[in-house]
């Protein structure tokens, strides 16, 4: 025991504690597992203890402990790859599959969130030597709030509005509204898809919104978090019953086409309303610099 | 290999308007056409697009 021994600690359970606060498992359905917790805790502590000792290394002028810091960040984006290839991988089994963009997204996330760890651990530890344990235990509340504002992104419902549109056939073309989803042959597909679909359009609240919502990845990430909640009309095997989304090359409204296991336009419109605005999708064509 | 975007087979009521290297299926009524067109879906994977009354196109996506 030391003098750093009650610091180093108080950093190390500060930021693990943030891990676990900031690993939710819910309807993406990720990590569900106990492994991959584990995987995280684990990473997640390694984190917190790295970022702790920077301090009392700095404190007793070992300034070059500072550049294991590198050896983290390295280490952290191997975590990212990681979870991209598992995530990647299993997409391919996914009845309605996830996409690149939403991937790369949930990815990012898992790495971002080590280094607030390494950076509230650093906090704490440094206001616990540098002040006493309560601006520590002051630190790691602001810290716990800073990241939960880092770490909640926009919603799609900030941005487009959502309306329930029926869904109609003009020969063999399938539309919803105005917008043209796909043709669909058979009758009897027809029929399942006018029994079990839905249509939704959702129209942009300003002109940037519209290349996000034009955005590949976007509407796969809208059509997957659609098709887990609410469950999916489809097998394998059955590729003419698959959920949608088409322009409207005028205004850049999109048109959902949806075939969900229960028909509940106001839980779906609700779901599409939490589906995450996803990072790379953003785009700002109307800011310009100088 | 994977096919992307190919016409897997044709069926139709029409005598001469369809050739070419996918298989073409010619029937004689529209609804031995449909019973034709929704078989060839489940088993080729495909989707059945309707060209027009006549004709049923079965296409890998």
């Amino acid at each position: 025991m030391n003098e750093y021994t009650y610091p180093i600690m108080f950093g190390i359970i500060a930021g693990t504690v943030l891990r676990v606060f900031m690993m939710r498992t819910d309807y993406r359905q990720y990590p569900t597992y106990l492994h991959g917790k584990i995987i995280h805790l684990s990473l997640g502590f390694i984190a917190a203890a790295l970022g702790t000792i920077a301090i009392p290394s700095i404190m007793e002028k070992e300034f070059t402990a500072v550049t294991f810091l590198t050896l983290a960040a390295s280490q952290f984006r191997e975590v990212r790859n990681m979870e991209r290839n598992t995530l990647a991988e299993m997409d391919s089994y996914e009845l309605v599959p996830r996409g690149n963009t939403y991937i790369e997204g949930i990815a990012v996330a898992f790495e971002s969130r080590n280094y607030l760890v390494i950076f509230t651990s650093f906090i704490v530890t440094l206001c616990y030597l540098a002040v006493n344990m309560w601006a520590a235990l002051g630190a790691a509340a602001a810290c716990f709030v800073l990241s939960s504002i880092l770490m909640s992104g926009s919603k799609l419902g900030d941005i487009v509005t959502i309306e329930q549109r029926e869904l109609t056939f003009d020969g063999a073309g399938l539309y919803v509204d105005n917008i043209y989803i796909m043709n669909i042959g058979l009758p009897e597909r027809q029929d399942e898809i006018l029994r079990y679909g839905m249509g939704f359009i959702l129209t942009p609240k300003s002109f940037n919104i519209r290349s996000t919502i034009a955005n590949l990845g976007q509407r796969q990430a809208i059509l997957h978090d659609v098709s887990v909640t609410l469950g999916v009309f489809r097998d394998s095997g059955t590729p003419a019953l698959v959920p949608l989304i088409k322009r409207d090359l005028n205004d850049g409204r999109i048109g959902v086409f949806i075939l969900p296991q229960e028909k509940d336009p106001a839980r779906a419109r609700e779901v599409i309303a939490n589906v995450p605005v996803l990072e790379n999708a953003i785009q700002k064509p109307g800011k310009r610099s100088g | 290999m994977k096919m992307e975007k190919a016409i897997l087979a044709s069926i139709t009521t029409l005598d001469n308007k369809v050739q070419g290297s996918a298989a073409v299926f010619k029937c004689e009524t529209k609804e031995e056409m449909e019973a034709v067109a929704a078989n060839l879906e489940a088993i080729l994977d495909g989707i059945a697009h309707r060209l027009s009354d006549q004709l049923y196109i079965i296409v890998k996506h």
